[in-house]
This record gives C-alpha cells, sequence and structure tokens, in this order.
C-alpha cells in the first residue's frame, strides 16, 4: 500500500477521499458518491458535456486535450453501440497518481464512467486496469460489484428507466497499451498495436463503436464537476487549464510523494517547498516535469506555471504529472539511455522508425556512455531521434524522441565529456563498476 | 484441463461482458498464469478453443505482453524497477544485489525453484521509490537491506 503524503498548498478534491475508507461503498455514500450521477440523470446530456466543457478540465493521462470537446465528438445517432472506457493502464514512468485513486476512491471512476456514459448516450462502460495493479483491480472488481447490488449498475439506474453496464478488465504488462487505440486492441483480446487515425475513436472505436477513452484520473474528476460546477473547478487552476491535479514527485527529493495542488502550482515551489528540496546537500540539476516522454528542463527553466500551456511554452510537456527530480551526482547521459532502453523494450514493432529507431539509439547511446563514442554521435543521437518525430501511428515515437532531443541540446557539454575513451564521469570508475548491464 | 473453481465462475462471467468472446483474452491468460505458473501448451490449446481461436492466434497476444510467460519461473517472481524514478535512488543496486544473493541472472530462477529474478520496467511506485514488486506485492523505499528482510520472508513462506 503506497503511502500518503501531505502539504499545506494542496487542494484536495481527488484526493479528498483518499484514507477515509471510501473502497467501502457505504462509507462513499456518506461522503456525498453516488449524488453527482444522480444530479447528472436529471440534466439534458449536453448540458453535462457544457459543465465539463467550461470546467476546462483536460485529459490527465498527458495529452491535456479538453475532455467536454472529446466528448462532444461522439455522434448522437449511431447504429452500433456506444462505449466509455477508463484508461488505467498507468505506465509512464514517473507517474503513480491513478494508483492511488484506484486504491482508496474507486467508485469516484466508476461514478466518472457513469456520468460520461450519460452524456454520450453509451450503455456500456469498462474500467481497464493495468496488469501489475492487481491489488487494485481487486478493488475494482468489488467496487463494481457492490455497485450493482445497490442497483446503482445495471437495469434502470436510480429509476431513470436506463440501463448501464460497467465491466472491469486487466491488462498484461504494456506500456504502449496505456494509447488509447492500442488499449481499444488489448480490450479486443490482441497484441496492443496502434490504429490509424482518422477514424478517431469517438467516431470509430471499440468493435467499431463510437467510444469515449479518459484516463483513470480524468474520469474521477468529473463526478465533482458536476456536483460543484464549471465556475468552482476551473477557478482551482488557471486559465483554461481548470482545477487540480495529482503531481507524483519522485527522484532526489527529500519528501517525495504524490500531492494534489491546483493546475498552474509553480513548479519550484514543487520541488523546493512540496517535494522538500534536495537531499544531501546536492544541487538540483535537471527536471523531468511530466514523465518519461516530457523534454527535460534546466534548473534555471522551472520557475514555471504547470499547467498545459505555461509547461508547453517552456519547449516541455505537463505531461502526466509525473516530476522527476535528478540532482548533480547523476549522469545525463546514463539517464538518456535508461529511458531509450525503456522505449526500445515497449516499442510494439509496428512503425518502422520507432522499432528501429529506439534500437539504434539505444545501442549508440550504449556505447557512448561506456566510453566507446565519437563525436558525430551525438549529433546522430539527435538525428535518429528528430527522424522518428511525427512519423508513426501512435505517439510512443515521440515520446521515445522528444526528450532525447532534450537532452542533446541542453547537455551537450556532458555528452562531449564521454569521449575519446574517456571513461563516464559520473561513475565510481576505481570500484570497476559496470555501467547498465 | 483443470482452472479452479474461482477461475471458471470468473471466465464464465468475463465471456458475457463483451460482444466478442475473445476480449476475454488477455485478463483470461494472466489468470490461467497465475494457476499453473505458466502458459503451458495445454493451457494454450484449451484457451484458444474456448474462445474459438488458433494457438497460433493466442501464441501471438502472449509474446506481446511482458507479463505473460510459456516458461516457468520461480515460486516468487522477484521483479525490480530499474527505470528512472528508481535508478535516481538506488534501482540498479538492488537489482545487483538481488543477482548476487539468489546467484541468478536477469530472467534467472534458482535452483531450488524458489525465486526468479526480473529487471522490470516502471511498476508505477515511482514516488515510493526505489521499489520492487514479488508476484503481485509491492515492496517500496527499500534498500538492500530490507529488501534481505523481505526476501528472506518469502522464502521462510516459501519452505512452509
Amino acid at each position: 500500500m503506497a503511502t500518503l503524503v501531505s502539504h499545506p498548498d494542496e487542494v484536495r478534491v481527488i484526493s479528498k477521499r483518499f484514507g477515509q475508507g471510501a473502497t467501502n461503498i457505504d462509507r462513499y455514500l456518506e461522503l456525498d458518491g453516488y449524488k453527482a450521477v444522480q444530479k447528472a440523470i436529471a440534466m439534458a446530456p449536453d448540458a453535462i458535456i457544457s459543465e465539463v466543457k467550461n470546467s476546462g478540465l483536460r485529459g490527465r493521462g498527458g495529452a491535456g486535450f479538453s475532455t467536454g470537446m472529446k466528448w462532444s465528438f461522439v455522434p448522437k445517432e449511431s447504429a452500433k453501440p456506444k462505449y466509455v472506457l477508463c484508461n488505467g493502464d498507468e505506465s509512464e514512468p514517473g507517474t503513480c497518481k491513478d494508483r492511488l485513486i484506484f486504491e482508496h476512491d474507486p467508485h469516484s471512476i466508476i461514478e466518472g464512467v457513469m456520468i460520461a456514459a450519460l452524456a454520450v448516450g453509451a450503455k456500456t462502460g469498462y474500467i481497464y486496469v493495468r496488469g501489475e495493479y492487481r491489488y487494485l483491480l481487486v478493488i475494482m472488481q468489488k467496487a463494481l460489484k457492490d455497485a450493482y447490488a445497490k442497483g446503482f449498475l445495471g437495469k434502470n439506474i436510480f429509476g431513470s428507466g436506463r440501463d448501464l453496464d460497467i465491466h472491469w478488465h486487466g491488462g498484461a504488462g504494456a506500456y504502449e497499451v496505456g494509447e488509447e487505440s492500442a488499449l481499444m486492441e488489448s480490450l479486443e483480446g490482441k497484441r496492443g498495436i496502434p490504429r490509424i487515425r482518422p477514424p478517431f475513436p469517438a467516431v470509430v472505436g471499440l468493435w467499431g463503436g463510437p467510444t469515449v477513452i479518459n484516463n483513470a484520473e480524468t474520469l474521477a474528476a468529473v463526478p465533482h464537476i458536476i456536483l460543484g460546477g464549471a465556475e468552482w473547478y476551473s477557478q482551482l487552476g488557471t486559465p483554461k487549464n481548470g482545477g487540480t491535479r495529482l503531481f507524483c514527485l519522485a527522484g532526489n527529493l527529500n519528501k517525495p510523494g504524490v500531492y494534489e495542488l491546483p493546475m498552474g502550482y509553480n513548479l519550484k515551489k514543487m520541488v523546493y517547498e512540496v517535494g522538500g528540496g534536495i537531499p544531501n546537500g546536492r544541487k538540483l540539476k535537471a527536471v523531468v516535469p511530466g514523465g518519461s516522454s516530457t523534454p527535460v528542463l534546466l534548473p534555471e527553466e522551472i520557475d514555471v506555471a504547470m499547467d498545459f500551456d505555461s509547461v508547453a511554452k517552456t519547449g516541455s510537456m505537463l505531461g502526466s504529472g509525473g516530476v522527476v527530480v535528478i540532482d548533480d551526482t547523476n549522469c545525463i547521459v546514463k539517464f538518456a539511455l535508461r529511458t531509450m532502453k525503456f522505449y526500445k523494450h515497449e516499442s510494439c514493432g509496428w512503425c518502422i522508425p520507432c522499432r528501429e529507431g529506439t534500437d539504434w539509439l539505444e545501442k549508440t547511446l550504449k556505447r557512448f556512455h561506456s566510453g566507446g563514442g565519437v563525436k558525430k554521435d551525438i549529433d546522430n543521437i539527435y538525428y535518429l531521434s528528430e527522424n522518428m518525430l511525427g512519423k508513426t501511428f501512435c505517439p510512443l515515437g515521440d515520446a521515445a524522441a522528444m526528450p532525447t532531443m532534450a537532452f542533446v541540446k541542453k547537455f551537450r557539454k556532458e555528452f562531449e565529456e564521454h569521449l575519446d575513451g574517456k571513461p563516464c564521469p559520473f561513475e565510481n570508475v576505481a570500484a570497476g563498476e559496470p555501467v547498465l548491464a | 484441463m483443470k482452472f479452479s473453481e474461482q477461475f471458471e465462475t470468473r471466465f464464465a462471467e468475463m465471456v458475457t461482458h463483451y460482444p466478442t468472446k475473445r476480449s476475454a483474452l488477455v485478463p483470461t491468460l494472466l489468470y490461467a498464469q497465475d494457476e499453473i505458473g505458466f502458459l503451458s501448451d495445454e493451457v494454450i490449446e484449451e484457451l484458444a478453443q474456448r474462445l474459438s481461436l488458433t494457438d497460433l492466434e493466442v501464441r501471438n497476444v502472449i509474446s506481446y505482453y511482458s507479463m505473460l510467460t510459456t516458461k516457468a519461473r520461480g515460486k516468487y517472481n522477484v521483479q525490480v524497477c530499474t527505470n528512472i524514478a528508481c535508478m535516481l535512488v538506488g534501482g540498479e543496486e538492488l537489482l545487483k544485489h538481488c543477482k548476487k544473493k539468489l546467484g541468478v541472472k536477469d530472467k534467472g530462477t534458482t535452483a531450488d525453484q524458489m525465486f526468479s529474478l526480473e529487471e522490470v520496467e516502471c511498476i508505477g511506485a515511482c514516488s515510493w521509490a526505489p521499489a520492487v514488486q514479488v508476484n503481485y506485492d509491492f515492496h517500496e523505499n527499500l534498500t538492500p537491506a530490507k529488501l534481505d528482510q523481505v526476501l528472506d520472508s518469502y522464502r521462510k513462506k516459501g519452505t512452509q
């Protein structure tokens, strides 16, 4: 069980039931549970969509697309059944937030899926939980069973005359499946390879039916928006970036943890105040602001508001909320290599630029880091990355390319220090420690 | 091929959740693996038949997912995360420590079939790093000494 933390700057919306025993459905009901869905039943579907649009809620999986807008793309009439799919395949390195929602407040995710289904006219929803999170799947299975037992799911929910089923689904280990089209393939019992778009899932999704796919945290925010109102929610954050977000502080910090902070909270404050700064008197070297796919920021770049638009202005991305802090004892070349090793492992192999690019890059970075690098490798690493950008069916190629380009651009000097057979300046050479086996 | 009653109840219910039976495949494979230990030829044939798929279609899916395996593992699969958040705070040291303590390489199994070792990608424990998963259980904020205690407790449990 993951440890909970707190900080006075937190604004608890999504996390307000954490540690309150809300996995128990009766306790959840005491804590305003299933009120939002009843309110939503009384609303016209368009009114639900406008409320979510006006709240400024944007996709918490990392892309930051307007949730209300996404819902509005689902056609009103459809010959095929419509679906809502909750993406709980959390696996972006640095990210561990959905885990807490599943662990402490699973019914808020169910309620979010229900409201999304009401808004788009779906009768079936699925909650996909990554395979490694088995204990959370067990919690979700029980939560769904309890919701059925109370009559909140199934036929004629809350006497509305509407039927709504929600089912659990478990993965079996694959980062790529967190990508929306690969997620649908996986749910359909196949290898998780991406689908070409258009058509987008909102029009042609699961089994060919219109499908809304949202991250678990996004859906967990929806009941709060319906109860508290769009205006209240939007004002918690910055313009066009409504609400709060679970930030996962990790890496070289005194007080790592998952903290719920308003959108637009300053990153420097997040590192030094909320996260308690860098331990052992070391200095900050760099921050990965939103999961391993997001370009690294230098210490002089972190005085930035953590919302989608402000971080984009720095040339990086707000991403998934995974803030990874790197201190000055770490080698960036090694960090870049470990990042690439991950993407190489996770590339599904469907698109050649990603399959070959991540493999070449991992090999080059490995050779480079262990002292076998030549000067032209540095430009070659950049060039190979650049050539993956925008050339793949899904964003995994971009996710591997973007951080790598930033490592080269911002730490070229450190790359140069590895040249001419020199050992990595950060490795304990005397001890003969091998570099990343 | 005999699965537990719980498996059969869950399977029977699961196939009603989707418009196509095949959709139950991925979670079913993992549950089957949990019972049998690995996805044997027999398991593959059985599930393929139940879901109206060919063996090859099932194998094609198995080879994609990192948790699924067609080879037997130890009773306890020790999965050490060395991805960025864990790497920064000692994930690699934990892996090295495990290799030494268990006397196996990555993806190796101890002679007594008690432990398997696997270096894994991010398991979603970044804020509680470094972390290790033993089968499905998370062990977080570890040091080599704490990990020793964890492994010892599994060894004790496994020999009982």
